[in-house]
């Protein structure tokens, strides 16, 4: 079966070759398209025995989901090891290594009720999802019976203030903001007085987005944490790094000069409800097991969800039915 | 975190010493580590399969030229096969319509569209001198049609105000008709961020896409996404007559392989690159450069015209005037160079471009952050003009007031000493250097670029 496969597939690449590149790359296109699953299902069907082709054909579906070629390969370097027999047993083997790497970075955000306020300051680099994700973790504090303030921290993009004051209004929560153009640092200052003037439970920052290369906006990062410290030596006690699920292998880069800058306590992988399956998360996790607290799912209040690995695994790798 | 594909490839590629033509047996490494390379650069997985493909048909049979090792004839066709597969020159917009002329920016949530309505409009206003009309059909996300509203005020467009109560297609139409009765040229129509899995959102687009019929349709998409590239461009495209792309936060590190990734899918143009924010941060598309920053090997053709830019031509002159008299390169000069990489944006930007970056060490680089360059002015600073000519005579007591003078400790002092040494030589070699002209004689013989 094995080899049978081999030559359908060198038959294909002839035929490929001869309708040219566009041609072929919208076959595979087509096959990208088809669930996931059922790809999945084809692919161990196809294979009566454990082979170079099985593992190409995971290899494919790992690098498809972003995992990178580091983890991929030492994913699959692993599982090989463990001598599957079947397809069935490496998909099993797979799937539980998987869960391995993604496991111990399932420690969801535990808001201690002896610290007030409680201060999460939220970075990330622009367009994440930053601002959008304190609207719906508000929402979900709230809803624990935690009274939420907000600090409109992102003093640089236009109407930034005014799309977090929106939150504040959708959750009945009050924000704490300067005009644009402020000292970031400032209104941190002011939110963390404010905070502890009128005893809030949670405090959660905003902050401008900014790509991890700007040095010049890294050192303001610091400054505002620094200013957060200043009230409290344990604060900020969550630094939540928000990340866009569609995003490739930078999303190392991210994390590794956010946490020099800053130290990040804790991941949010947004936009999940897109097709981006969010597999940078395997390389970073990987390296070591940061905590992944929660994931986006959409654009409203109620679309965050605590991050459960199981589910992020299925994802990825979908339960054979 | 990546290698330099061109020293991957001269590595892979050391056997094949002295062989005459490029086969499918002596160049599968090398392509594996093209493949390698592409993955790592975020281009996805299809598009690399059937771009090695090509690059395999190009290869197979080609005499390796009596100039270039086989490793680097490999690297030029896979050069020449991504420039060409991303456009061979850089495409301008078609506004050529009756008046008023449609743009309509489309993407993904966060991608940057609202950001690049603002720029496009500043560049057609200052470059084309065209008067533009900027409005927002985004009535979902809070705030959005504000941030239109303050950017449009920044670059001096027209802005057409809309509320979060109306219908986007009815914002859209009557944007363009307001446009239309008072003369203006070109109207931006900034839309909502929308999954391409959405269908009611995508069928909104391709309502406002009939209603206005735009002389342009872009879409909007960051340099950092993933694999996931080839789904939601297809989608987009498939939605939508494309007319171009624009690749945004171009500024940062990612290797952009996503501008493979769309234009394969998609076969448009990348017309702009984001490279900021401010409304000021975008370039016209280059595909010889995206071709080598996927490749890892540096930007270097925008680095010699960046340092053209901004080196300041008249020290740039003086210094070499100096250097050629066979007067020494001094702390002086040094402090120069210091400040004129300081303008061009830091030694970090300056880092990503070269070629070979990507060899240099994490923990060095983070070294080579820009507050050392800060600390190496302020030390200079804190010296004499005479110990700036002559540093030799910097010794033990000048050392320790230098240091409490910058607020370092000697062994800093020490440090950069032995660095400005190495540069001392580094100059001498070079002879009628400085930094302009060495950047201006790079063209040509890029290292690691054969071309
Ligand atoms: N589909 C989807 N969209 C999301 C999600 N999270 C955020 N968004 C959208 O992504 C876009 C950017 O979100 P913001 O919250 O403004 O991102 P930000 O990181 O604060 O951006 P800057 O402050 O400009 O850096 C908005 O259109 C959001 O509605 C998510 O989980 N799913
Ligand atoms: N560094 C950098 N940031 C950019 C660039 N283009 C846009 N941004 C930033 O990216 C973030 C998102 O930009 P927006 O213009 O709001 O994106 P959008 O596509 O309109 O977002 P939605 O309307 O929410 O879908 C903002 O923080 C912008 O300042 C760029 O080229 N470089
Ligand atoms: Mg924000
Ligand atoms: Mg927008």
């Amino acid at each position: 079966m094995g080899l049978f496969n081999k030559t359908t597939r060198a038959k294909t690449d002839d035929a490929g070759n001869s309708v040219g590149f566009l041609g072929r790359l919208s076959d595979r296109l087509a096959a990208t398209r088809r669930g996931l699953g059922q790809r999945l299902a084809t692919l161990i069907r196809g294979h009566s025995a454990v082979d170079a082709d099985l593992a190409e054909d995971i290899e494919a579906l790992l690098l498809g989901a972003d995992v990178g070629i580091e983890a991929t390969r030492d994913i699959i370097g692993r599982i090989t090891r463990a001598q599957a027999r079947t397809p069935d047993e490496f998909y099993a083997e797979l799937r539980a290594a998987l869960l391995a790497i993604i496991a111990p970075c399932a420690q969801p955000l535990t808001i201690s009720s002896d610290i007030r306020p409680y201060v999460i300051m939220v970075a990330g680099v622009n367009g994440a999802g930053k601002t959008t994700t304190i609207g719906k973790l508000a929402h979900r504090l709230r809803s624990e019976g935690h009274s939420v303030m907000l600090a409109a921290g992102d003093t640089f993009r236009a109407a930034a203030v005014e799309q977090l004051q929106t939150w504040g209004e959708r959750n009945g929560v009050p924000v704490m903001a300067q005009s644009t153009g402020a000292d970031a640092a400032a209104v941190a200052h002011d939110a963390m007085q404010a905070a502890t003037a009128r005893a809030v439970d949670v405090l959660i920052i905003d902050t401008a987005g900014r790509l991890h290369t700007q040095t010049g906006l890294m050192d303001e990062l610091r400054k505002i944490k620094r200013v957060i410290g200043r009230f409290d030596a344990n604060a900020p006690h969550e630094v939540l790094l928000v990340l866009d699920a569609g995003i490739g292998q930078n999303a190392l880069a991210q994390l590794a000069h956010f946490d020099s800058a800053v130290g990040v306590t804790g991941l949010c992988l947004t936009k999940l409800d897109g097709t981006a399956k969010g597999g940078i998360l395997f390389a970073m996790a990987e390296k070591h097991a940061i905590p992944i607290r929660f994931i986006g799912v959409g654009e409203g209040i109620d679309d965050l969800r605590v991050f459960d690995a199981a589910q992020f695994v299925d994802a990825i790798l979908p339960q054979p039915e | 975190m990546f290698d330099n594909l061109s020293q991957r490839l001269q590595l892979a590629m050391k056997k094949l010493r002295g062989e005459a033509r490029l086969t499918e047996q002596n160049i599968s490494e090398a392509l594996r580590e093209v493949r390698m390379a592409l993955l790592e650069a975020d281009v996805a997985l299809p598009v690399v399969k059937a771009f090695i493909d090509d690059v395999r048909a190009r290869a197979v049979g080609k005499e390796v030229l009596a100039s270039l090792s086989p490793g680097q004839a490999v690297i030029k066709v896979v050069y020449d096969a991504l420039v060409a597969l991303m456009g061979e020159s850089n495409d301008r917009l078609q506004l050529a319509a009756r008046p008023p002329a449609v743009i309509l920016l489309a993407g993904l949530q966060g991608s940057g569209k609202t950001t690049t309505a603002a720029k496009l409009a500043r560049f057609l206003r200052e470059r084309e001198r065209r008067s533009v009309l900027v409005a927002s059909a985004d009535v979902y996300r809070p705030a959005a049609i504000d941030q239109l509203r303050v950017l449009a005020g920044t670059v001096g467009a027209t802005f057409f105000p809309s509320t979060a109560q109306q219908k986007p297609v009815d914002i859209a139409r009557a944007a363009v008709e307001q446009a239309g009765k008072s003369g203006i040229d070109v109207v931006i129509i900034d839309t909502a961020g929308r999954l391409h899995v959405d269908r009611e959102m995508m069928d909104e687009i391709q309502a406002i896409h009939a209603a206005v019929d735009p002389v342009e349709t872009l879409f909007v998409v960051d340099s950092m996404t993933g694999q996931d590239a080839v789904n939601t461009a297809q989608s987009f495209n498939d939605a939508l007559p494309l007319s171009g792309v624009i690749l945004t936060k171009a500024d940062g590190d990612a290797r952009g392989g996503a501008a493979l990734s769309v234009r394969r899918v998609t076969g448009k143009p990348i017309k702009f690159l984001g490279v900021g924010e401010k409304t000021e941060a975008l370039e016209p598309f280059h595909p010889d450069r995206m071709a080598s920053r996927i490749l890892g090997m540096g930007d270097v053709l925008s680095l010699v015209e960046q340092a053209q830019q901004t080196v300041d031509q008249e020290q740039a002159r003086k210094l070499a005037q100096k250097i050629t008299k066979g007067k020494g390169f001094d702390l002086e000069d040094f402090r120069d160079q210091l400040r004129q990489m300081e303008k061009m944006g830091g030694i970090a930007s300056l880092m990503d471009k070269l070629p070979g970056a990507g060899e240099i060490p994490e923990a060095a680089k983070a070294q080579m952050d820009d507050r050392q360059t800060r600390r190496l002015i302020a030390i200079i600073n804190s010296m004499t003009p005479q110990e700036r000519r002559f540093p030799d005579i910097i010794r033990g007591s000048r050392k320790r007031r230098i240091a409490a003078g910058s607020g370092v400790h000697v062994q800093e002092i020490n440090r950069m000493l032995k660095q400005f040494g190495e540069m001392q030589k580094m100059m001498k070699r070079l002879g009628k250097g400085g930094l302009g002209k060495m950047m201006r004689s790079m063209r040509g013989k890029l290292p690691g670029v054969p071309f």
